[in-house]
Formats: structure tokens, sequence, C-alpha cells
């Protein structure tokens, strides 16, 4: 019998199977941040029930945080916001109450969730994990089955240590070639949702394979896995290999010892076997892949950045034709303009997609010895976590962000989601690192353009959006 | 968890695709630590035609004359009838919380994003899949005929029309048990505690390393 990657993982952690095709399925790790898991201590709480296993679980804030130094000096006092205060104070407090391990906001290692956890090597190959935010997908570069769930999920699992689940489809898209340079993880996301859409990993784990994929660093395979959300598949996979090993091996809780050969052992058999069968297929040419840019207002709403907003009436039918309309309305644009035409006011570089050090170094190197555009408005690089902003600063990176005229923040999710003070105003136009180009995302009437850090960097320097291969320094 | 078995129910269109949770209830309302109240922020952006700020009363801001759900004539609808993907992007639970609160029980769409669709389920909401031309035929019907309302029988599992057809859909053997009877299934698993602990001795055999205390 021939397996996927995804069906081993799922055999390792199957505790039963219904009747019905749902199973129990095994949770054997949990990160837990402040916006989705208050009601369910609380409602652990109301029950009477005690968590399944303290171990499985650890906590960071990172939703609501602020990310201006001087109100992360002085901690919970510093969040000027009441209701987000109180949320990040329960967090604090539903850990404290049931003893569960929690990087708290004055630590160095405080971050996105998605980035902290592989960093700490809190998330590892071969682990099923689990974490109240969708973009969970991320921690499946590793090589672990990782999807994010809901409120009543996350109460499940700190009760049980299982998640109810019905198996998923075997999905294989691979990305064969060399990618140009200048072209990213986040590219081939993009250029992958652009191909399949955005319900088109619906009911499906996706498995990235192929060359272009290998050749992608972990930071790279996060970014990828990070937006499978975004093309509608709750899990994306990247299969074990030296890479992987390389990466966890230096992380802070990674096994040690004998635990680490036997761990090692057992990780490289995390990949799908020659002739396994996948529901569905799909082959991309790495070398056709351009910087892509997003136009309108889903993630598949995207295109090269040679490319041109689509026109009305080449919609195949009416529900397309009246979302096209709706999303030009709203995004304030064209049909038929060139990307290159179109002009942010403000940059966003961070978000858990795009905010590790690899995503630093990318922007940065554009970023060198220039300046932001005089139209640019604001333009904010929010490092993916503490440990990141440490090694830019380094690395000097922080320097030339500051002297290209952006500001340098503190880690957390910031305007990606605009929970806290991060966020644009009604009709201001953001490249954006970040997954989601949805209405309102980055703010109430914000206009979100999804594109890679290099891309935002280049974006930033022109003013208006540009093939950063065009520019000498991505080529260094 | 509210059961439900059946539901005869004034309908209301959300007629896009793709509608985000982003869109369902905006970040802004994420913030609270409760899991009701979310009712009156349910398609904020859409519904009103400022801000939406948390803790504030809703009754007094200005509605978007332009969007369905605030024309008369689908107030009070607990059925949503909706098109492809619906519920896509953000887990948030909030988003079947502000449906739920703001009166609706059951979805119908051509499609639904996974997540959303699990958490539908955890909180006594049904979304139903059907064909997007059997959805079209219920759109057309409902905009053409004031006040269309559809029973639908979860224990039958069919949607039933004002001129007498039954359209059957599929669920989930125990979702739909869940369901009918309202159980709360962190109840249900932990009548299954003996074979998890099994399963655990067994996995901690397997994979200490999964199972290190992690000291932060």
């Amino acid at each position: 019998m021939f397996l996927t990657l995804y069906d081993k993982l799922w055999n390792s952690h199957l505790v039963e199977s219904r009747d019905d095709g749902t199973a129990l399925i095994y949770i054997d790790r949990q990160l837990l941040h402040e916006v989705t898991s208050p009601q369910a201590f609380e409602g652990l709480r109301l029950a009477g029930r005690e968590p399944w296993r303290i171990s499985a679980n650890i906590a960071v804030p990172d939703h609501n945080v602020s990310t201006k130094a001087d109100e992360r000096a002085i901690g919970l006092a510093g969040v000027q916001d009441d209701v987000s205060r109180i949320q990040l104070q329960t967090l604090d407090d539903n850990c404290e109450a049931y003893a569960i391990p929690e990087i708290t906001l004055d630590d160095i290692r405080q971050g996105i969730v998605h980035v902290m956890g592989p960093e700490q090597g809190a998330t590892l190959p071969g682990m099923t994990i689990v974490c109240g935010d969708s973009h969970t997908s991320t921690h499946g570069a590793m090589g672990a089955l990782a999807h994010g769930i809901g409120t009543s999920e996350v109460e499940h699992v700190l009760a049980t240590g299982c998640l109810i689940q019905r198996k998923m489809k075997n999905f294989r898209v691979a990305v064969e070639g060399e990618l140009p340079v200048g072209v990213t993880g986040k590219d081939v996301a993009l250029a992958i949702i652009g191909h399949i859409g955005t319900a088109g990993g619906t009911g499906y784990a996706i498995e990235f394979c192929g060359s272009a994929i290998r050749d992608l660093t972990m930071e790279g395979r996060m970014t990828l896995c990070n937006m499978a959300i975004e093309a509608g598949a709750r899990a994306g996979l990247v299969a074990v290999d030296a890479t992987t090993l390389d990466y966890v091996k230096a992380t802070p809780f990674a096994p040690r010892g004998e635990q680490w050969h036997a761990a090692e052992a057992y990780w490289k058999t995390l990949h799908s076997d020659a002739d396994a069968v996948f529901d569905r297929e799909v082959v991309l040419d790495a070398a056709k892949i351009e910087p892509q840019v997003s136009w309108g207002t889903s993630p598949e709403m995207v295109t090269d950045v040679s490319g041109y907003v689509p026109r009305l009436v080449d919609m195949p039918n009416e529900t397309a034709r009246k979302g096209l309309e709706r999303a030009l309305q709203y995004m304030g644009l064209e049909e038929g303009m060139a990307i290159t035409d179109i002009r942010p006011d403000v940059i966003f570089i961070g978000s858990c997609t795009n905010s590790r050090i690899e995503d630093m170094r990318a922007a940065a190197a554009v970023l060198k010895g220039k300046r932001i555009a005089p139209s640019i408005k604001q333009a904010l690089v929010v490092p993916g976590s503490g440990v990141v902003k440490q090694q830019a600063e380094e690395e000097g990176l922080d320097r030339i962000f500051l002297e290209a005229g952006m500001e340098w923040r503190e880690p957390g999710c910031s305007m990606c989601l605009a929970m806290n003070a991060d966020k644009l105003e009604p009709g201001q136009r953001c490249a954006s690192t970040s997954n989601r180009n949805f209405e309102g995302r980055q703010g109430f009437g914000g206009r979100t353009h999804l594109v890679s850090p290099a891309m935002a960097a280049a974006a930033a320097i022109a003013g208006h959006f540009v093939d950063v291969r065009n520019t000498t320094e991505v080529a260094a | 968890m509210k059961p439900l078995q059946r539901l005869d129910g004034l309908v209301a269109p959300m007629d896009r695709a793709n509608v985000d949770t982003d869109l369902i209830i905006p970040k802004q309302f994420l913030k609270s630590i409760k899991r009701t109240g979310f009712g009156p922020n349910l398609f904020d952006e859409l519904r009103y035609l400022d801000e939406g700020v948390p803790d504030t009363d809703c009754s007094g801001r200005p509605l978007n004359p332009d969007f369905p759900l605030n024309f008369p004539r689908y107030l009070g609808a607990s059925i949503l009838l909706a098109r492809e993907n619906f519920g896509c992007g953000s887990s948030r639970e909030h988003a079947p919380w502000a449906l739920d609160g703001a009166g609706f029980r059951v979805i119908i769409a051509p499609s639904f994003a996974d997540i959303f669709r699990s958490n539908c389920f955890k909180n006594g909401l049904l979304p139903i899949a059907l064909d997007a031309a059997v959805v079209d035929d219920l759109f057309r019907a409902m905009y053409s005929n004031e006040g269309y309302r559809l029973i639908v029988d979860l224990e039958r599992q069919v949607v039933q029309t004002p001129d007498g057809q039954s359209i059957a859909f599929e669920v989930d053997g125990f979702r739909r048990d869940c369901l009918l009877k309202g159980l709360d299934d962190i109840g249900i698993t932990l009548e299954r505690a003996e074979a998890i602990r099994a399963f655990e001795l067994d996995h901690k055999t397997r994979f200490p390393w999964v199972f290190e205390t992690l000291e932060v």
C-alpha cells in the first residue's frame, strides 16, 4: 500500500474511526493566542473540565499587541485599547490558571505564533499541530499535519487531546524546474492560488512537491504552506529533507542526543511514497512564474507584475462579472489597467506569511541605499518575532529600513489584520506582504495588494508596482 | 448546543461568491472575550455606512439602504441563501456566532470553506451544500416571491420549497446526530477517554520527544 505524506501523518495519529467517516485524531501540539482562546478556556471552566495534557500547549500573544517600541516597553499597560488589553490579560490569566507554558509579551521569543512555533522548535516534523488560526497551515512546511481550527475545537483539544476530523483528500501541487531569480515562495503561492482558485483546495490537504519546492528554504516553504488556506486547503505539506532537518536541529526545543537520532530516523520517512496516489494533481512550470501582484479582493484575483487588471467582457459568467465589478469598485481600479500603473500609499512588510529573517533580508537588499518615494504615506516593517528582530539588527537591516524612510517595529500580527493600531485609512492602498486582500481586512475601506517582500520594497522606492527583477539589487 | 430538527424559516440573500469571514464579522469585534453579542455586527461593513466600533450600540448607526439584509422583506430571516465558497478565510468562530446572534440557523450555498463549515456545526448552525443550479433556482424563487420561506428537515435531510419540491442534502451522521439532539461533542469524545489514553501511551513510546515539557 503506497501512502502519501498526509496519509502517513493521519495514520500515525488515528485514535479511532467512526462508521460515518469521521475519526478521532490525536493532537501533539496546540498553539494558543489571545484572540481565539478566551471562549475556549471559559467553556472548559464552565463545564468543570481540566486540560487533557497541559504540555501539549504553548501560548503567545500576537494578534492584538502594539508594535510601537515605547508602548511595548511598559508591557500590557502600554496597550492603549482597553478591550485589547483585557483580551491579552485574559490569555496571561488563563495560562497561569492552567499552568500552560506562555511566551509573554516581554520575552524576546515573543512573536507571531506561526513564526515563534517553528523558530523555537515548539512545532516539529511529524506532529499534528492545531491553533485557532487558519494560518496554522504554515507548520506543514516541516512535514507536520497542521491546520487551523475554531474556538470550540480549541476547547475540544484542550479537554480531550483530540480532534474530531474527517479525512481530507490528497492534492499534489508540483512546481518543477528552477524559479527565476527574484521569484520567491510568495510568488509561487500566489501563482498557485491564481491557478486553482481560492476554493481549489477545499476538502484537500495539499502537498507541495517538485524541484522548485525542494530548492526553497524553510522560510520559503513556510510562506507557501501558510497560504495553502488561501487556496481553500486547511493543510499544506512539504516532505522532510535535509533542509528541514538542518533547520529543526538548530531550534531550542528540538530533541537532543539519543532522542534526536530516533526522531531524525523517523522524520526521514515523512515523504509520500513514490507510487502514492493523489486525488488531484497540478503541475506548474517554475520558470514561467513571474513576481505576482494581487489586484482584487480575493487572493485568486492575482496576476503577473507584467500583467493587467482583467476586463469585464472576459468574465465567464454573471457571478464572475459581478464579482469583478465589485472588486474594481472597492479597489478603485479601472479594468484593463497595467499592474505597474497601480500606486500604493502604504507599504507593509510583515505577517505570518513574510516576516522571517529571509524576508527581512530580501526587502533590505532592494532598499539598501535607497529612499522610499515621497508619495508613500507610511511604510511599516514588522519582524515576525523578537528573535527575527534581533538577528536583523545584528545584520544592520534595521538601519537600511530606517535610512530608506521606513518604520522598524516590534513583533506582532500588526497590519495584516489590523486588530491593533496599525491599519489603513479608508481608501488607502497598500503593498502588503500579508496573505489576505479581503475588503476591510487591513482597515475599514483599505485596499490591499499582496506581494513578496522584495516586490513591496521595489514598490516603495518606485511609488508604483514594478518588476523587482528590473532593479539591479535583486541579482546580488 | 441548541438542537435543530426542523426549521420553517424566511430566506434572505447573500448574493456573492467567496464571502470571507472578515466580511461576516470584521476584526475589531474579535477583541471580545465572550461568545455572544456579535449579531448586530454581522456583515458590519456592508450593513452600516459608518465604521463599526466594538461595544457600541448599533441601533443609532446609519444603515446601508442598498444592502439586502436591511430590506424590510428580509427582517426576521433564519435561512441565509449564499454563493460558492461561503465562509472562506480566517478560522474565527465569531463568524457563526454572529450569524447565530442575528437569528440565522441554516445557510444554503453551493459550497462552504472547511473550517467555517465545522465551526457552524459546533454552534447549532446547519450549513447545507446544494448544486449550484439548485441554489440558482432558489435565488430566483426568493427574489420573485416576497416572504419566501423554506422548510429544512434535518431528520429527513430535505429542504422543502413552497411549491412542494423536496431537495435532499448530505450531512455527516455524527454531526447530524449532535445537531438533532443538541449534544456537546466534548462529552461524547470523553466517553472514549480510555481509548485515547491507550493510544497516547503507545504514541509516547514511539515519539517520546513529542511529550517533552516545554520549559519557557
